[in-house]
């Protein structure tokens, strides 16, 4: 007989007993030990008809292919640039996926990207021995400019781009600023106003630690129009929210423009 | 003579008042505060990043890299000379095993999770609260292990069977035995087993029973510091 201990959403510890019985399956996150099924990892809990999985609550940012991230120059070397991912791996930005300009022999590649630039890339390639190429070809891929980064937790991401990036889009209307919001949790922000520049930067702040909040989203578009007294109208307004989710592609789409 | 009341009032199998925090060091990646009495303990976890020297890494998985460390002024009596010893280097080894046994570092080849542990105030029993917080934090940062391992020093003083020894039971004049066990509640299953001074067969096992017992009651209280800091 199976039974499951805990609830959706249950904030669970490692060790922790999730559901007894073979008639679940452990996903991420989880484990089975004997006929017990437990947590591996510090995170909500997420029941999908059978299968149990983690949402993690805290954790480095693991590179994963397509993913759009922020990354920083920090190397240059003979064939490319390496990059810090603000993950547990730098990257390989390799001069042919760097540029569609020929690049002579010997030339002074700080031309192209000097060390502590900052660029948007997307990750070509992983292997299992976690060597991450990037490319620079794509739409928004490029070098940033002048602008504030700011560095939250990586779980929170998907939170901050909101569903369908309703969330970042809006903090644009309301900021006039310029927003990108890499997978890896770095975040680039640049405005014209500094005072509004500094709002964004609150804002997301904000975003990171209030995001457990049921109808955030809401809450943060009524307090940016009260400040900035702009009015805000959602792109793609969604009644119910979830709460986290999946690492995805919809919002970054709509933030590198 | 026996020893049939305990210097401090405690019950034979009671613990010392036990306090945990999870996340109070900012800036790290996970970190934890355990307090048994008087002994107190923080530990900051940072990481997996990049680990160098390179002949250090290994390909197949993580390393966990623990360290243990008494502050000058933590102790009751004289200064505790700053900086490592061999009683500090052999802590932080049996820590290292102690932990290992239940995190899962595969996703993180080449890379180092660094554990920091340090005591600010101690009274006996500073490697089992260092693991306690130790484990607090690697949860915190988000590390995949498969449970959160608990220690406790139990013994004998003068032939009895006690938990949790403050320094006073283990500088009692007459035989005494320190035995600090660590043991991982799902499975029960022991991961640090030392022994100092001197315990027949029987209360061996009587004790090590106790430690069990012990161990799930602090598991709930490691438990219960994860949840408060994400549960408000």
């Amino acid at each position: 007989m199976s039974e499951i201990l805990v609830k959706e959403k249950q904030v669970v510890v490692p060790g922790e007993e999730l559901a007894k019985g073979m008639d679940y399956l452990p996903s991420y996150g989880t484990y089975r030990g004997n006929d017990t099924i437990r947590a591996a990892k510090l995170g909500l809990v997420s029941i999908d008809g059978k299968v149990i999985k983690i949402i993690p609550l805290s954790g480095k940012y693991m590179p994963k292919k397509n993913d759009t991230i922020i990354g920083k120059v920090i190397d240059i070397t003979m064939n490319g640039w390496r990059i810090d991912t603000n993950s547990p791996y730098s990257a390989m930005l390799s001069m042919k996926d760097a540029t569609m300009d020929f690049i002579p022999k010997g030339a002074d590649l700080t031309r192209y990207f000097d060390i502590g630039d900052y660029v948007v890339t997307k990750i070509i390639q992983v292997t299992t021995q976690k060597l991450i190429d990037l490319t620079m070809k794509g739409p928004g891929l490029r070098k940033l400019g002048a602008g504030r980064i700011l560095q939250v937790n990586t779980t929170k991401v998907p939170r901050i781009i909101g569903k369908g990036g309703s969330m970042v889009s809006m903090i644009k209307q309301a900021t006039g600023c310029r927003i990108i919001v890499g997978q890896n949790g770095i975040v680039w922000i640049q405005g014209e106003d500094p005072a509004k520049e500094t709002l964004a930067a609150e804002t997301i702040k904000r975003i990171e630690k209030e995001s457990h909040i049921q109808g955030l989203t809401d809450i943060i578009k009524n307090d940016l129009e009260k400040i900035t007294g702009i009015k805000i109208e959602y792109k793609e307004q969604q009644a119910e929210e979830m709460h986290h989710t999946e690492h995805s592609q919809q919002g970054e789409q709509n933030d590198l423009q | 003579m026996t020893y049939n009341k305990r210097l401090d009032g405690r019950k034979f199998d009671e613990t010392r008042p036990m306090e945990a925090k999870a996340g109070i060091i900012k800036r790290a990646d996970g970190s934890a505060y355990f307090r048994m009495g008087k002994t107190v303990a923080y530990a900051a976890v940072y990481g997996p990043r990049d680990l160098f020297p390179r002949f250090l890494q290994n390909p197949r998985s993580g390393i966990l890299r623990v360290n243990y460390n008494m502050m000058p002024f933590s102790g009751s009596g004289e200064r505790i000379r700053p900086g490592g010893n061999r009683r500090s280097k052999e802590i932080s080894l049996v820590t290292e095993k102690s932990l290992s046994s239940v995190v899962d570092l595969s996703d993180f080849p080449n890379a180092v999770v660094d554990v920091f542990i340090e005591l600010p105030q101690t009274d006996a029993g500073t490697r089992c609260a260092g693991i306690c917080a130790a484990s607090i934090a690697l949860a915190d940062a988000g590390i995949p292990m498969k449970d959160l391992v608990a220690a406790v020093s139990v013994g004998q003083v003068d032939g009895t069977v006690l938990a949790d020894l403050n320094y006073d039971e283990e500088a009692y004049d007459a035989p005494v035995a320190d035995v600090p066990v660590a043991v991982i509640p799902s499975t029960e299953e022991i991961s640090l087993l030392q022994m100092d001074g001197e315990i027949t067969r029987d209360q061996l096992k009587e004790a090590l029973e106790l430690a069990k017992k012990v161990c799930k009651n602090i598991n709930k209280i490691q438990r219960e510091a994860l949840k408060k800091k994400y549960e408000e």
